[in-house]
C-alpha cells in the first residue's frame, strides 16, 4: 500500500500523463487511408482492435470507479460540486430579492435611454418594430458582432464535424460509411410517405411563413434571426424527408460559402457606409421612407434579409454535419 | 474629425471583412489574406498609436448616426493603442513562426479555417481593447472564446481534442458569469455605456443602495474573466490546452488571448465600476491572494513539467500570478505594473513557444526535456531566442520582465504593510524557481550531446527556414526593444491610465 503511495507521488513529480487520457488520446489514431481492396480488411482490423480498446478503457474505468479510494474521492467530488452550485444559487437568489422590482416606474432601466426608443425609434430608424430598430440601426455594431459569432461557431464546426473526401486526413471509417451500403442513409426509411406527403405541403409554407417574418422584421415581430431559424427548420424538414441526394441539387457546400460570404459582406460593407458617414457626420443618402410601407427604415431591411440568410444557412449547416459529416 | 481617426474602425471592419473571404480561398491565398490584415491593422495602429500620442487625449468614436449612450460607440486613447500595438507584433511574428509547421500539422483542406480564427481572433481583441460599450465587449468575448477553442483544437487529435473540451467548458463558464454580472449592472444602472454605468455607480456607491448587487457583480465579473484568463485555481485547462496545439495557437493563446481578458477587467474596474468603488468592495485583497498562490504554484508546476511547451505552458500560469498580484495591490503603481506585464510577458511567451517549437523540431519532435541538450548547435537561432526568453522571464536587468519586478517590488513597498511583505517574498520564491526551471534548460541547449563514450554527438545543424527566422528575429528585436524602452512604454501607460476613466 505504501510502495503505491510512493509510486503516485513520484508519478506525480516525474508529471506523468493520467493513463485513461492516454489511452483516449491514443483511440483517436486511425490507420491510414488506403484506396485498395486491402482497405476493408485492414478497416474491419482496425475497429475490432479499437472496439477491444475501448472495452478496456471502459472496463479500466469501471476498475477505477468501484475502487474504495476513488469511490471517496469521487464523493468528496459530488459533494463539493452539490456545495458550490447551491451557494452560488442562493447568493444569485439572494441578490436578485434585492433588485429593484421588475416594472416597477422608478425602475434605474426607465432612462433616457430607453426613452429615446421608445418615443423617437420610430422617426429615427424609420421602423415601426423599434426593437429592430435598435438592434439594427441604433446598435447595429452589436449584431454585426452577434452575427459574427454565428460565423464564428459555423467555421468551428465545420472545421471539427465536416469530412473532405480530398483531404489526407479523411479517414476510412468515413469512407466506409460514405462509400459503403452500411452508410447512415441505408438505416433511415429512404421513401417514407407519410414524411414525404407531409414534407411536401408544410416546407413552402415554413419557408413562406420565415420569408414574411424576415421581410416584415422592421414593421411586425420578427426578423432576420427568428426568420432565418424558421428557414432552417424547413431546410432540416426537406432534408430528412427527401434524403441528401435531392437538396444536394440546390444546396451544396458552394451555395453555403457563397450565401454567407455575400451576406456578411453586404452586412458589413452596408454598416462601414453608415458608421463611416455617421461618425464623421456625412449626411446619409439612405432614404428612411414612410414608416410602415414593406420598403422602408432605410438599411434595415436590407440587415434583415442578410441576417436571415446567414441563420438560415448556419442552421442547416450545423444539422447537416451533425448528421452526416457534409453538406 | 482627422481622419487617422477612423483607423480603429477600418482595423475592426477589415478583420471581419477578410476573415470572411478567407472562408472561400485556399490554403496559400489564405495565408497572404491573413498576413496582409495583420500587416494593415499593424500599420494601420502604428497611425493611430502616433496620433493619440501627440494629443495625449483619447476620443470616442461613434459607431453610427447615434451618439452612445443610444449607439454604439468606441474609445481610443494612449493605452489601448500601445497595448495593442504589441499585441499586433506578436500575432505577427507568431503567425510567420509558425507558418511551416501549421501547414504540415493542419488538414490542407481545411487550412482556411485556421487562418480564419486567427483573423477573428485579432478582431475580437480590437473590439475588447476599444469598446466602450459593455455589451459589445461581451458579444467580442463570445467570438474570441470560440475562435481560441477551435484554434486549441487545430490539430485535431485525441490529446487536443480533450484540451479543447476542457477549454471550451472552463471558458463558457467564464463567460456565463461575465454576462450575469452585466445583466445585474444593467438591472441597477440602466446602463451598458462604460462611462454612464461609471456616474450611476458612483451616485449608488455615494448613497449606499444597491450594496449587495454591486458586491455580486464584481465578483462575478472578476471570477469570470479570472477563470478566462486563467488565474491559478482556474488554470487547470491552460497546459492541456496551450501544449497541444500548433506553435502560432499556443503562442497566440498564452500571449494574446488571455491578455484581452485581463485588459477588459482592467477596464471594468477603471472605467466601468470606478477603481475607489472597487477597493471599497475589497476584491483586490482575493486577487492579491490567488495571484500570489499562482505565482508559486505555476512555477512548482513548471519545474517538475516533462516536455518544453509543458514548462512553458505552466510558466504561464506563474506570470498571470504576477499581473493578478500587482492588480490586486489595489494602487495606482500596482495597476501599472499589472498593465506593462501583459505586454511585457505577451511578447516574452509567444517568443518561448515559437522558438520552443523550433527547438523541439530540430531535436527528433520528441517535447522531451532532456532532448533538447546542445540544441545550439542545431539551430542556433532558435536557441539565442529561447535563452532571450528565458533569461528575461528570471529577470535580468535591462530586459522587460526585471522592470516589472522593479515595479512590482516598488507599488508593493508603496502600500506597505502585509501586502508588501507577501509581494516581495512571492517574487524572491517565485524568481528562484524560475531561475530553476529556465536556466537549466538554458544550460542544457549549450551542452553538446554526448554518446556513451564520451565523444560529441550532435545532431546536424538544420537550415532554418525564412519565415521562421524573421520571426525569430523579429521577436528578439522586440524583446530587447521593450527592454531598452522600458521606461518610455511605462510613462505611456501611466498617461493612458490617467484617460482611461
Amino acid at each position: 500500500m505504501r510502495n503505491k503511495w510512493i509510486a503516485r507521488v513520484k508519478g506525480w513529480l516525474d508529471a506523468e500523463d493520467s493513463g485513461l487520457e492516454r489511452s483516449m488520446a491514443a483511440s483517436q489514431q486511425q490507420p491510414a487511408a488506403m484506396d485498395s481492396d486491402e482497405a476493408d480488411a485492414a478497416l474491419l482490423a482496425w475497429l475490432a482492435e479499437e472496439r477491444e480498446r475501448q472495452h478496456d478503457v471502459a472496463s479500466r474505468l469501471h476498475d477505477w470507479h468501484e475502487r474504495k479510494g476513488s469511490r471517496a474521492i469521487h464523493m468528496l467530488y459530488c459533494l463539493l460540486c452539490v456545495l458550490i452550485c447551491t451557494t452560488l444559487i442562493v447568493l444569485l437568489l439572494y441578490t436578485v430579492s434585492t433588485l429593484p422590482s421588475f416594472g416597477s416606474a422608478d425602475h434605474p432601466i426607465n432612462n433616457e435611454v430607453s426613452a429615446r426608443y421608445i418615443e423617437s425609434g420610430l422617426q429615427e430608424t424609420g421602423a415601426v418594430n423599434i426593437v429592430t430598430g435598435m438592434i439594427l440601426d441604433y446598435r447595429a455594431f452589436d449584431t454585426l458582432g452577434e452575427s459574427s459569432v454565428l460565423f464564428t461557431a459555423a467555421m468551428v464546426v465545420l472545421f471539427l464535424l465536416r469530412m473532405d473526401a480530398k483531404s489526407e486526413g479523411y479517414s476510412p471509417l468515413a469512407r466506409a460509411m460514405r462509400e459503403r451500403l452500411h452508410s447512415d442513409t441505408y438505416y433511415e426509411p429512404h421513401n417514407d410517405v407519410i414524411l414525404q406527403r407531409t414534407a411536401v405541403i408544410l416546407v413552402p409554407i415554413v419557408l413562406l411563413l420565415g420569408i414574411y417574418v424576415v421581410l416584415n422584421g422592421h414593421l411586425s415581430p420578427g426578423g432576420g434571426f427568428s426568420g432565418g431559424a424558421i428557414m432552417g427548420a424547413a431546410l432540416m424538414l426537406y432534408v430528412t424527408a427527401f434524403g441528401f441526394d435531392s437538396i444536394r441539387r440546390f444546396f451544396t457546400y458552394k451555395t453555403y460559402q457563397r450565401v454567407v460570404l455575400c451576406a456578411l459582406l453586404t452586412y458589413a460593407l452596408s454598416k462601414c457606409y453608415s458608421f463611416y458617414t455617421g461618425a464623421n457626420g456625412i449626411h446619409s443618402v439612405i432614404p428612411l421612407g414612410t414608416p410602415g410601407a414593406i420598403l422602408s427604415s432605410g438599411l434595415i431591411l436590407v440587415l434583415n434579409i442578410c441576417v436571415g440568410l446567414i441563420v438560415t444557412c448556419t442552421m442547416y449547416a450545423f444539422y447537416a454535419v451533425f448528421r452526416k459529416g457534409e453538406l | 474629425m482627422q481622419f487617422v481617426q477612423n483607423f480603429p474602425f477600418f482595423c475592426i471592419l477589415l478583420t471581419l471583412m477578410c476573415a470572411v473571404i478567407t472562408s472561400v480561398l485556399k490554403g496559400r491565398a489564405a495565408r497572404r489574406m491573413t498576413l496582409f490584415v495583420i500587416l494593415i491593422v499593424s500599420a494601420m495602429n502604428a497611425a493611430v498609436m502616433a496620433y493619440t500620442l501627440r494629443t495625449g487625449e483619447s476620443y470616442v468614436y461613434m459607431m453610427g448616426h447615434f451618439p452612445a449612450p443610444w449607439g454604439n460607440e468606441i474609445r481610443v486613447g494612449v493605452l489601448e493603442t500601445v497595448t495593442m500595438m504589441i499585441f499586433c507584433f506578436v500575432i505577427l511574428f507568431s503567425f510567420l513562426g509558425g507558418l511551416p509547421r501549421s501547414v504540415r500539422q493542419i488538414e490542407s483542406t481545411k487550412y482556411n479555417i485556421y487562418c480564419i480564427l486567427v483573423d477573428l481572433t485579432l478582431l475580437s481583441l480590437l473590439a475588447l481593447v476599444y469598446t466602450n460599450d459593455l455589451f459589445t465587449a461581451y458579444v467580442f468575448i463570445e467570438i474570441n472564446t470560440i475562435a481560441a477553442a477551435g484554434l486549441v483544437m487545430m490539430r485535431q487529435n485525441g490529446a487536443s481534442l480533450v484540451a479543447g473540451v476542457r477549454y471550451m467548458i472552463m471558458n463558457l463558464l467564464g463567460s456565463s458569469l461575465f454576462l450575469i454580472g452585466i445583466v445585474l449592472l444593467y438591472t441597477v444602472t440602466g446602463h451598458l455605456l462604460m462611462s454612464n454605468i461609471q456616474e450611476s455607480v458612483a451616485q449608488l456607491a455615494a448613497t449606499g443602495q444597491y450594496h449587495v448587487p454591486l458586491t455580486v457583480v464584481l465578483a462575478l465579473m472578476s471570477v469570470g474573466l479570472a477563470m478566462k484568463s486563467a488565474l491559478f485555481p482556474f488554470s487547470t485547462w491552460l497546459p492541456g490546452a496551450y501544449s497541444n496545439s500548433t506553435p502560432t495557437a499556443s503562442a497566440i493563446l498564452s500571449s494574446i488571448v488571455s491578455k484581452g481578458y485581463i485588459f477588459l477587467l482592467v477596464k471594468v474596474y477603471v472605467r466601468v465600476i470606478g477603481f475607489e468603488v472597487v477597493r471599497e468592495l475589497g476584491i483586490f485583497d482575493i486577487l492579491f491572494v490567488f495571484g500570489a498562490i499562482g505565482m508559486i504554484m505555476g512555477s512548482v508546476n513548471a519545474v517538475r513539467a516533462k516536455t518544453t511547451r509543458m514548462m512553458v505552458a505552466y510558466s504561464s500560469v506563474a506570470q498571470i500570478g504576477y499581473i493578478f498580484t500587482a492588480l490586486g495591490l489595489g494602487s495606482e503603481a500596482g495597476v501599472i505594473c499589472a498593465l506593462w506585464h501583459l505586454v511585457a510577458h505577451a511578447a516574452t511567451k509567444s517568443m518561448l513557444f515559437i522558438s520552443g517549437s523550433e527547438l523541439d523540431e530540430t531535436s527528433g519532435g520528441t517535447h522531451l526535456r532532456g532532448d533538447l541538450r546542445g540544441g545550439f548547435y542545431r539551430s542556433p537561432l532558435a536557441a539565442a531566442a529561447f535563452s532571450l526568453g528565458a533569461v528575461n522571464l528570471v529577470g535580468i536587468p535591462l530586459l522587460s520582465v526585471f522592470i516589472t519586478k522593479v515595479t512590482m517590488a516598488q507599488a508593493a513597498i508603496g502600500v506597505g504593510g502585509r501586502h508588501a511583505a507577501i509581494a516581495l517574498a512571492c517574487l524572491a520564491v517565485s524568481t528562484l524557481l524560475n531561475a530553476m526551471y529556465f536556466l537549466s534548460t538554458v544550460l542544457d541547449l549549450f551542452t553538446p550531446r554526448r554518446d556513451a563514450s564520451g565523444a560529441k554527438a550532435t545532431l546536424a545543424r538544420v537550415k532554418p527556414n525564412g519565415l521562421v527566422t524573421l520571426s525569430l528575429v523579429g521577436f528578439m528585436a522586440l524583446n530587447l526593444l521593450m527592454g531598452f524602452f522600458a521606461q518610455g512604454i511605462l510613462t505611456a501607460i501611466a498617461q493612458g491610465l490617467a484617460r482611461f476613466a
